[in-house]
């Protein structure tokens, strides 16, 4: 087991155009239907030749996604420290949070159109309630696991609440909310896309219902592909800035 | 310092037939609680060092946190410098056997964060940087770590940590020191080093040192007085002066004297712990 770097470097790219290449001697080998699942020379095919709506949907589904998303960010910060500060509030909202989580969102959009009619709103909402779970989860587990020693040390230096929050719980759960970016952006997508696909005229996923209705399986494809690339920049994006903000809790990639 | 003298001459820590309850006078009613300390009597003179040995499990830790201020006891009375304690002490420093430093702060800010939080520094912090810099810098010489100040916490050994954390008990210039089995992560000969170490501060600033332990050896080497509490409810069965004169060298701990002060100790446990 001698990896080299430069091999180790390579691996996602490797491996990635493995999987096309697998894929695409899969259905020649057994000569699959391009309608039953299309090898990924006709998928590319199709992302050139609707490279304009492909460009414009995508568009549209990142803004909607990163609005859901913002707005998850903000408001799982401030459930998140009021669970984490308070063990009455915690006591209160963890199981509401737990119920809440557990309805797939899917069963949630009908109502949203009822109240917000058809269009972006829905799929905002979507993927704002799909992605501040793990956000208010992470941030709150952060403050809750102080270490009672450090507490009673600024206790007992006449320190407030909002001092050891300040001065200990916000920093601490910092890494915390970091990871989670990870996790709910990657959500994030998975609302938006399923609002868009249910009750929308425009963005990814209304695209790849029509494709389907139309029988252009490669385009259903092509969306699919275009998801994923959207998926892996956010998460990188998130994963930087993770890196960025608290790379004190990751010490291997630190300079000692 | 004196040694052994001070309880009588000069009181600063006196607890008065305390008993404690975790969930307060309430649970103790209701009986759900456990008597963590029950009829507790101790006084500690000033610039004294005490140690407070015991079964584990003995409320040694209560202790700390009934003198403090942390906690408030359901009976008896706790007072601090002739003061009643009805909050927390601020004069107080306290150090635990995890050290506890910010992994996100440097070793000199982690040395800063109880000046960010107790008066009178808390305000001056900001105007007087300078000032305090050079306190800290000034600490962590003393303790061996000249030049640590940039290092963070995990690019400290064990006992460096623990000296750094150690400063941060000490840095807003308490008068009571409360150590609460500092050493017990340690190996033993990092913590002989940091025995010399106490032994020193103490030497030099005349602080009040409480030190709560379960290592007999270490105990009888820093302190000028032993307690020795009960098991559970815990109270103090035996209190012990150790005459050896200071300064007093590591070598000590191999005489006849010291192991003989020791096994006596040992022998009150093994009787608390029935």
């Amino acid at each position: 087991m001698t990896a080299t770097p430069v091999l180790i470097r390579f691996a996602p790219w490797i491996f990635t155009v493995g999987l096309f290449v697998i894929w695409e001697a899969v259905c020649r080998l057994f000569a699959i239907p391009p309608f039953f699942l299309p090898p990924p020379s006709l998928v590319f095919g199709a992302m050139v030749q609707f490279w304009r709506p492909l460009v414009d949907n995508s568009l549209v589904t990142l803004v909607t996604t990163l609005i859901g998303f913002l707005l998850a960010v903000g408001f799982g910060l401030l459930l998140g420290l009021a669970i984490g500060a308070s063990r009455t509030v915690y006591a209160g909202v963890y199981p509401l949070m737990i119920g809440f989580n557990a309805i797939p969102k899917v069963a949630v959009v009908p109502i949203l159109v009822l109240w917000f009619g058809i269009g972006a709103v829905p799929a905002v909402l979507t993927a704002f309630l799909i992605s501040f779970f793990p956000i208010v989860v992470n941030v709150a587990t952060g403050l809750a696991t102080i270490e009672p020693e450090l507490e009673d040390v600024l206790k007992a230096l006449g320190a407030s609440k909002l001092d050891i929050m300040r001065k200990v719980g916000i920093p601490r759960a910092l890494p915390y909310f970091f990871g989670s970016l990870k996790i709910a952006i990657t959500l994030a997508f998975v609302g938006s896309v399923i609002s868009e696909s249910v009750a929308s005229n425009r963005g990814i996923g209304n695209l790849m219902l029509q494709a389907q209705a139309l029988f252009q399986v490669p385009l259903v494809f092509a969306g699919l592909i275009a998801l994923a690339v959207e998926g892996i920049v956010m998460y990188a994006a998130m994963a930087w800035l993770e890196k960025r903000t608290t790379g004190w809790a990751q010490r291997s990639g630190f300079g000692t | 310092m004196s040694a052994g003298q001070g309880a009588a001459a000069d009181p600063f820590v006196r607890l008065e037939g305390v008993s404690h309850v975790y969930g307060g006078a309430a649970a103790l009613k209701a009986g759900t609680g456990t008597l963590a300390v029950d009829g507790l009597d101790i006084t500690i003179g000033r610039g004294e060092f005490a140690a407070v040995v015991g079964p584990s499990g003995c409320g040694k830790s209560t202790l700390m946190k009934l003198a403090t201020g942390l906690q408030f006891p359901v009976g008896g009375t706790v007072s601090v410098a002739g003061e009643p304690v009805t909050k927390p002490v601020k004069i107080a420093g306290m150090a635990f056997q995890a050290p506890n430093l910010l992994p996100w702060r440097t070793t000199l800010d982690n040395l800063m964060l109880p000046l960010e939080v107790v008066e009178p520094h808390r305000r001056r912090l900001r105007w007087n940087k300078a000032e305090y810099v050079d306190r800290a810098e000034r600490l962590l010489a003393s303790v061996g770590l000249a030049g640590f100040g940039d290092k963070f916490p995990w690019q400290l050994s064990g006992g460096m940590q623990m000296r750094a954390a150690l400063c941060r008990a000490l840095i807003h210039e308490p008068q009571l020191l409360m150590l609460d089995e500092p050493f017990g992560a340690l190996d033993a000969f990092t913590r002989e080093e940091l025995w010399c170490v106490i032994r020193d501060l103490h030497q030099r600033t005349g602080i009040t040192v409480v030190l709560v332990t379960h290592d007999l050896r270490e105990a009888v080497f820093l302190a000028d007085r032993i307690f020795v509490m009960s098991a559970r409810p815990g109270r103090i069965l035996v209190e012990r002066t150790v005459g050896i004169a200071r300064p007093r060298d590591l070598e000590i701990t191999y005489t006849a004297g010291f192991q003989e002060i020791v096994h006596e100790l040992r022998g009150h446990i093994v009787e608390a712990r029935r």
